[in-house]
This record gives C-alpha cells, sequence and structure tokens, in this order.
C-alpha cells in the first residue's frame, strides 16, 4: 500500500475512535450520581438557595438535556475551548498545561530510564540465559508484575524519606515556600523518588519482552549460521541479536504510554506530585466534570500519540517496510 | 560445621532432584493451599478482630497480632484477610465477566463476517485507547463508586486483548475440515460454535480468566487507593494502603508493609497458576 | 589419512513424555564416515531424519540442550568444541540451505565479511562478489530481496571468503530451477578440485550422484552405507545394504517402486538393525543387535546379510 494512503486511513481510524471517546466519556460523566452544583460550589453548599442553584445550572448549561449539552460541550472542543475547570477556576487547558509540565518531566525520566535498564536487564537475562543472574531478573520482573505500583512507592518513602531521611516525603516544591524561592535541587529532590518508582514499574515490561525476543534471535537460523561463520561472543549478538530486537523494544516503550499515564496518576499521588495524575484524581473525587473530561481527552490523545510514534519508526526504519513503499 | 553443611544440602537434594515439571506441579499445589488459606482466613476470621479496641491500639507486629494493629486498635492480620478475600471476590467476579464479553465478541468477530468483525476489533481498539486507569475512574465517577462501580469498570476494561486471542483461535478453528463437513451438512451456527468451536475455546477462557485476575486485582486495589473504588467501610487492601499513607511519618510502618506483600503475594499466586496452565496446553513450550 | 573422520556420533535430545517423566530421543547415534581432502561426499537420506544436525555437530553449534558423544577428528587432531570454535568460519565452512539463514535486518555484504576484520576483508568480499557474478548493488540488498539464485551465491561465498578446507552444504539444492542446481553443484566441484574436502547433505539423490565422490546412505539416524558412487548402477545389485538398493531402485529412471513402511522415529528405535520392520531379508538375529559396521568391498555396511 502506499505509504499516504496508509497514513490517511490510520489518521481517519484515529479520528474515529477519539470521536467515540469523547462520546461515551461525556454520556458516563453525564450518567454520574456526582452532583456538578455541589462539586462547583463545595463546602458552601448549605448556604446556597434553590434559585442560586438554577442560576449556576444554567451558567454550566445542566438544564438542557444530554444531546444539547454534547453538541454545546463538543462543538466548543473542536474550537479549542475546554470549558472551565471547577475546582481550579481556571481554563481547563490551562491547568492542563502547567500539569503536564511536571507530569511530563517525570514520565519522561521514567520512560528513558526504565527503557534502557529493561533493555539491558532483558539482554544481561537472554544472553546468560538459566544462570542465577537470568533466575534473578526473572524472578524481579514476575514479582515486580503482581506488585501494585502505589505500594513500591509507598515502600521507597518509607525507605529513603522517612528511615533514612535522604529525601522529602511529598509535595512538587517544599510546602510553604513561595514558588520563586524554590530552587532547582529542591525540585530535584522532589522529584527523584517518584521518578524511580515509575521506573522501577516500567522496566518489567520491556525487560521480559527484549529477553524473550533475544532468546528467540539466539535460537534463530541465521545467528546458527554466523556462529558456523565463526562470529561470537559480544559482536554476534550486537551484530544479530541487539540490533534486531530494539527496534520491537522501543516500540514497546511507545506502545505503553497508557500504562505510562496510569503508573504516573498513581506515584504522583502517593508522593502529591503536582502533576495530570493528581489533577485526575481530584477531578473524580471532586466531580470536577469539565476537568475530567478534559484530561480524558488529552490521555486519549497522549495513548495515540504513542501509538502514532510506535508505527512510525517502524515504517522509517525497517527496510522491509522500505520495499513496500517502493513497490 | 561440615556436618550441618552435609544436613542442608542433604535436605535440599529431593527438591532438586525433581525435573523441572515436578517442581512446577509441586509450586502450583503450594501456591493454591496458599490461596486457600488466605480466603478461609478472611471467611472464618471473626469480625471481633476488626472492631475497635483502644487498649490495643498502634502495636507492632506480635504473635497476638502477626501483621500489628492499626490507631483503632484493629487487628491487621484479619483486616489484610477479609480484604484479599473481598478483593479476590471482587477480581474474580470482574475477571469473569470480561472472559465472557471477550467470549462472545471473539466469537462474533471470528464468525459472522467483514462487518461485524471490523466494528469489534474497532472497539477492541477504543478500549485500548483510554489508559485503563483512566477509564477505570471515569466509569467509577459515572456508576457512583462502590463496589458497584468496581466490578462494572473492570469487566468492561479488561477484555480486549483475550477478545483478539478468542477471534484468532476461532478463525482458524473455523477453517478446519470438520466445522466445514458441519456448514455443509446445514447445522446452525448456534450448534457449530457449541459443539465445535466452544470445546476448544475453553481451556483458552481458563487460562484467560486465571491470567486476566492479577490485573483486575491491581486495578482494583489502585481505583480504591485513589478513592474511587470501594468504600472506606470495607476492608480493602486499597483502603488499608490508603490509610497508611497517613501514619507514614509515625513509623508504623507494618500498616503499608504487610498488607501490601500480602497482595503481592497473591497477585503473583494467580499469576503462576495461569502461567502453569497456558504452559501446559501451547505445546510450544510445554517442553521448557 | 582421511581429512575429517567421524567415529560412533550420536547426538540425543532430551524430552517431556506425558505426565513427569522425560526421555531421550536419539536424532543421531552410532554414525560413522571419513572424507579425504578434494573429495565430495554426500550424506543422502529422506527429508526430515536429523541430517542437519550432522553438519551443526560438527560445526559445533547444536542446541544446548543436546547430548553428544563418540569423536571427531580433524587433520589428526580430535576435533574439540575449543578447536571447533577456532576453525569455524575459517578451516570449517557452512553453506546452509536458505536465505532465512541470512540475518533478514543486515545488508548481504556485512554478512558475508563475517567475522572477517580490517581492510582486507572489504577487497576479498568484492573479488569473490565479482567472481560469481555478483553485481556492487547486490552487496546492499537485504535478503528478502534476493532472487534464488542470488541468494544461492551469496551464501557460497560465505564459505569461500576464508578459503575454508572443508565444506558443508546442508540441502543446497532444494527447488531451486536446473540451471541453479546446476550452478550450485559446479562450484562444489570447483572447491573439491582445489583440494577442499565438500560434505553434502541432501535428500536429492540424482544430483549427489551426479557430483559426489562417496554416498553416505543415511537412515534413521547413522550410516547404514557407504559406497563409492560408480556402485550406484544397474539394479543396484553392487550397493551393499538393502536400504540403499530400495532407495535406488525407487527412483523415477529406474523401477520407480516406493519402499512401503516408514523410518522410525528417534524415540522408538527398534532394538535390532533399524531397517529390519521394512526389509525382506530380516532374519531373528536382525533383530537382536544393531549390526556392527564392517568394510566390504572398498565401502562400509551395517548389514548382517550383505556380501
Amino acid at each position: 500500500m502506499l505509504l499516504p494512503l496508509l497514513f490517511l486511513k490510520k489518521f481517519i481510524r484515529l479520528a474515529s475512535l477519539l470521536f467515540a471517546v469523547c462520546i461515551l466519556s461525556f454520556f458516563l460523566v453525564n450518567k454520574s450520581p456526582v452532583d456538578p452544583i455541589q462539586a462547583y460550589v463545595g463546602a458552601d453548599m448549605m448556604r446556597v438557595g434553590p434559585e442560586q442553584r438554577e442560576k449556576i445550572a444554567e451558567h454550566w448549561g445542566l438544564d438542557k438535556t444530554p444531546v444539547e449539552q454534547f453538541y454545546h460541550w463538543s462543538s466548543a472542543i473542536v474550537r479549542g475551548d475546554f470549558g472551565t475547570s471547577m475546582i481550579y477556576r481556571q481554563p481547563v487547558l490551562d491547568v492542563i498545561k502547567d500539569k503536564f509540565i511536571y507530569s511530563f518531566a517525570l514520565m519522561l525520566a521514567a520512560w528513558i530510564l526504565s527503557g534502557v535498564i529493561g533493555f539491558l536487564l532483558g539482554i544481561i537475562a537472554a544472553v546468560k540465559r538459566d544462570s542465577w543472574i537470568d533466575r534473578l531478573i526473572k524472578l524481579y520482573c514476575y514479582t515486580l508484575a503482581s506488585t501494585p505500583a502505589f505500594w513500591i512507592g509507598i515502600l521507597l518513602l518509607l525507605i529513603f524519606a522517612v528511615g533514612l531521611g535522604w529525601l522529602p516525603i511529598g509535595l512538587g516544591v517544599p510546602a510553604g515556600v513561595l514558588t520563586e524561592e524554590v530552587t532547582v535541587i529542591d525540585r530535584v529532590r522532589h522529584f527523584i523518588l517518584p521518578a524511580i518508582t515509575l521506573s522501577i514499574v516500567g522496566v518489567v515490561n520491556v525487560a521480559l519482552h527484549t529477553r524473550q525476543k533475544l532468546i528467540d534471535v539466539l535460537q534463530s537460523d541465521y545467528v546458527l549460521f554466523a556462529r558456523a561463520r565463526g562470529e561470537k561472543g559480544f559482536s554476534l549478538i550486537w551484530r544479530h541479536g541487539i540490533r534486531n530486537i530494539a527496534l520491537p523494544a522501543l516500540t514497546l516503550q511507545f506502545a505503553a504510554f497508557g500504562e505510562l499515564f496510569g503508573g504516573a496518576v498513581l506515584v504522583e499521588l502517593v508522593f502529591s506530585y503536582p502533576g495530570l495524575g493528581q489533577a485526575t484524581v481530584e477531578a473524580g473525587l471532586r466531580g470536577d466534570v469539565p476537568l475530567l473530561l478534559g484530561l480524558v481527552i488529552f490521555s486519549t490523545l497522549f495513548v495515540f500519540i504513542g501509538n502514532l510514534l510506535a508505527d512510525l519508526i517502524y515504517l522509517v526504519v525497517d527496510p522491509r517496510t522500505k520495499e513496500r513503499e517502493a513497490i | 560445621m561440615s556436618s550441618m553443611m552435609k544436613m542442608v544440602k542433604f535436605s535440599i537434594q529431593p527438591f532438586i532432584s525433581l525435573n523441572g515439571r515436578q517442581r512446577s506441579f509441586m509450586t502450583l499445589v503450594i501456591v493454591s493451599l496458599l490461596l486457600l488459606c488466605v480466603i478461609l482466613g478472611g471467611l472464618v476470621l471473626s469480625n471481633e478482630r476488626i472492631a475497635t479496641d483502644l487498649g490495643n491500639r498502634n502495636l507492632g507486629p506480635s504473635l497476638a497480632h502477626p501483621f500489628g494493629t492499626d490507631w483503632l486498635g484493629r487487628d491487621m492480620l484479619t483486616r489484610t484477610l477479609k480484604g484479599l478475600t473481598l478483593s479476590i471476590g471482587v477480581g474474580l467476579t470482574a475477571a469473569a465477566a470480561s472472559v465472557t464479553i471477550a467470549l462472545i465478541l471473539g466469537m462474533l468477530a471470528a464468525t459472522m463476517g467483514k462487518v461485524v468483525d471490523s466494528i469489534i476489533s474497532w472497539l477492541v481498539d477504543l478500549f485500548l485507547s483510554v489508559p485503563h486507569l483512566v477509564m477505570l475512574m471515569l466509569i467509577s465517577f459515572a456508576l457512583g463508586g462502590g463496589i458497584k462501580g468496581v466490578v462494572i469498570g473492570l469487566a468492561l476494561t479488561h477484555w480486549p486483548s483475550l477478545t483478539r486471542v478468542i477471534r484468532a483461535e476461532v478463525m482458524q478453528l473455523r477453517s478446519a475440515e470438520y466445522v466445514e463437513v458441519s456448514k455443509r451438512l446445514g447445522k446452525s451456527r448456534w450448534f457449530i460454535g457449541r459443539k465445535h468451536l466452544f470445546p476448544h475455546v475453553a481451556p483458552q477462557l481458563m487460562v484467560g480468566l486465571f491470567l486476566l485476575f492479577p490485573h483486575a486485582i491491581l486495578h482494583e486495589a489502585a481505583i480504591t487507593f485513589i478513592g474511587m473504588g470501594l468504600s472506606p467501610h470495607q476492608p480493602a487492601i486499597g483502603i488499608i494502603l490508603s490509610e497508611s499513607m497517613r501514619y507514614l511519618s509515625t513509623e508504623m510502618w507494618w500498616l503499608a508493609i504487610f498488607p501490601g506483600l500480602s497482595l503481592l503475594l497473591v497477585v503473583r499466586s494467580f499469576d503462576i497458576i495461569g502461567e502453569h496452565l497456558r504452559s501446559r496446553l501451547d505445546p510450544h513450550r510445554a517442553h521448557d | 589419512m582421511p581429512l575429517v573422520e567421524v567415529d560412533d556420533l550420536s547426538v540425543s535430545f532430551k524430552q517431556y513424555t506425558k505426565g513427569f517423566k522425560h526421555k531421550e530421543v536419539k536424532v543421531i547415534h552410532n554414525l560413522s564416515f571419513s572424507i579425504n581432502a578434494g573429495e565430495i561426499v554426500a550424506v543422502v537420506g529422506s527429508s526430515g531424519s536429523g541430517k542437519s544436525l550432522l553438519a551443526h555437530a560438527i560445526l559445533g553449534i547444536l542446541p544446548r540442550n543436546a547430548n553428544v558423544s563418540g569423536t571427531i577428528h580433524y587433520d589428526g587432531k580430535e576435533l574439540t568444541p575449543s578447536l571447533q570454535e577456532k576453525l569455524r568460519g575459517k578451516e570449517l565452512a557452512f553453506v546452509p540451505q536458505s536465505v532465512n539463514f541470512l540475518n533478514p535486518l543486515m545488508e548481504v555484504e556485512k554478512q558475508v565479511r563475517g567475522a572477517l576484520k580490517g581492510k582486507d576483508s572489504f577487497k576479498t568480499q568484492k573479488e569473490i562478489f565479482e567472481k560469481y557474478n555478483l553485481s556492487t548493488d547486490v552487496e546492499k540488498l537485504y535478503p528478502f530481496q534476493l532472487s534464488g539464485g542470488m541468494a544461492r551465491r551469496i551464501l557460497v561465498s560465505t564459505a569461500v571468503i576464508n578459503k575454508a578446507k572443508f565444506i558443508i552444504a546442508d540441502e543446497p539444492t532444494p527447488g531451486l530451477d536446473q540451471t541453479v542446481v546446476k550452478e550450485a553443484l559446479s562450484s562444489f566441484k570447483a572447491f573439491a578440485d582445489n583440494g577442499t574436502a565438500v560434505m553434502f547433505i541432501t535428500h536429492d539423490i540424482q544430483s549427489a550422484l551426479s557430483v559426489a565422490d562417496k554416498i553416505a546412505v543415511f537412515y534413521a539416524g547413522t550410516t547404514v552405507e557407504v559406497a563409492p558412487v560408480e556402485d550406484f548402477t544397474g539394479s543396484g545389485e553392487r550397493l551393499r545394504h538393502p536400504y540403499s538398493k530400495a532407495l535406488w531402485r525407487a527412483l523415477p529412471q529406474n523401477e520407480f517402486r516406493p519402499i512401503p513402511g516408514s523410518q522410525p522415529k528417534g524415540d522408538e528405535l527398534p532394538r535390532g538393525c533399524l531397517f529390519a520392520p521394512r526389509c525382506d531379508m530380516t532374519t531373528t538375529e536382525c533383530l537382536e543387535h544393531l549390526p556392527e559396521k564392517r568394510v566390504l568391498r572398498n565401502g562400509m555396511v551395517r548389514c548382517i546379510h550383505a556380501t
């Protein structure tokens, strides 16, 4: 198939999925028994009379039918207006922008760290297959795969913040300090534990995948023949193993954006790290519908971008797809 | 010293001399016993042990309270076991529902023609495109939290991957000769599905159930930890761990360590059973 | 003195059966043959009979779970794993059956150069490509882009680049068109003329007969007969083993009569002669012991009835 056509098809699919996510999440949120007016007013609910209630409802368009509301909301979205967050009293897009910088730093660090470490662990395990180090790596991966991410965060807090006192217990910046006075070192100190927690969890998939792929490659006919030609040791593994498995591993890492985001939600909550994840939890718990919807759409886009990048890499790097393009 | 070494060596020997399959069978037995103990413990232990007992507050681990007690004097071991039992119940219900969805959609996708197939594949993509946890939060939010919200949320988010597996399996079976013959003989789709396809897919479903379960239970713990899952009045690991966060700086480490570790063991146990079943079913891995 | 001498070679694998038991599956057993410099020996047997593993055993590239016994001598020295590692890709070369043995994600020139390092390797590789009529654009191609004939020449050139003394070719002629087969066979002939020993593993008895000096007949994991190629003539009366005779007679230009029955599998080998269940000369003695190999009329045979 021609490359542009392939992209067009992908794009249409993405657009249709995104639209469906919008509909689905809008009507789910609409069904919620959580009273959006109470969410807006917060603790002052007792002092709000029925007239004020109606006014607020009118202001948010809550007096209309769901379909009308959806039309209203979605046409605003198309214009780039995601509404105003009820808890932050700011445009949703601004909230997301502010918070995303924090989350992006966290996820990027964890993404790179877990990718590199996971890849290395996978290679070591595969090359030393069935040795004690392979067993150790497998044990680590299988154990971690069965461990809730937030519990790892709690453990690290117990050890490094409470027990040893090396690192602060929470918050992206020290409490009670003005934003301008926060130093880079403060930020880094508050960043280390969340990033490590997220990386520890992220290592598992890459490591197990890399291990299996490399074992498959090492048992392949072409490695057999390479050995018959006298290739051996690290050069053999590099030329035929690592070069061939790096691409699938990278693809896997890109396709794992969804899990990365989910992990970030939990880790940010444990460490009171002021990112998107915490905003999602807040929005969910306190019924901030516009923010929740904005975050669902944003996280979906985030996953899409990951998948798209994964596809792109294959198209650009794999010689076999280049050939398809030429035909 | 040397006689000690000999003894150790001697006692390890029988286990090592088992071959791979025997060892994996032993692991299976041990793991199943462990799970049985957890569930029995959760069901049998009396609620009195988790009643407020202000005389026994904030106790560290001891013989009477192996996991310690919390700030209300509740026995943490009992709370953990009851929490785990509840989680296993929730996880199994949700996983079973997910497997059912996967079975129906997978069979439909494979047998009802191209249009249905592409619709279902689109649905699979749809549910994979929102991060799992975010989708769970959304569904839980829509249903107002609680057990119902969690079970439905888990059931609705865990079916996509298994659906693909079942679809592929049924596709392969469908072209098998005996199914073709059955079709020519004018048997109904329902008959073919029930008599020929389902028996082959059933083992996959069993494996699917055990492999989905760990995900389900971890997600249940996560959503409850966030505060959008089971209610704080129910004994749940997510609740226990979320409470433990408040006492982190008081050095009451047992509040977080033991419940978390127990959850880890239970999840891993189900994983082991699932892996074992799969390797038994998959001839490619049978000789590992 | 032969260049390579394989004596009593056995290769087996462990496999799980039902339940917790496992058993030994013998893929190759008590196999013996030898090959001289400048000679072509064809190892002929039906497909899927474990012939490839013989090549892997000589090169020392069997899977890790394989058990090997017996001895292999190369140039008078015992071919130990460390010697195998030293000689692989240098004096010992392997030509695999298909393009699938090339790394799908690497240009062919890099693979032909293989473990060879330094500036000279580029020069040598270019010379060889020229010799085998491979144009310079072929160098940068990936394996999946090669035509059947090109692939074969590439595979052969991997063996030539190191001036091997012993070349093992595994099924070099499956499903290729006649010109390619001829080309492949003539390249082996050329090696032998230059003093290289060639072991040629195949199920294609016709092409084996057209180039080989000796034929080793492979049955159920062992060589039942080694015969000079001239003995394959007439109705096979000069052949020694009943299986070789049957194989010869089964050829289309002879009687074209298939041999009834099938080869025993590696995990259910008969106790006595491996061919006994399908042989019409079977006596009670055949069923009791595996016949010892013996020298007969300038060849080798494992049959007590052979004359």
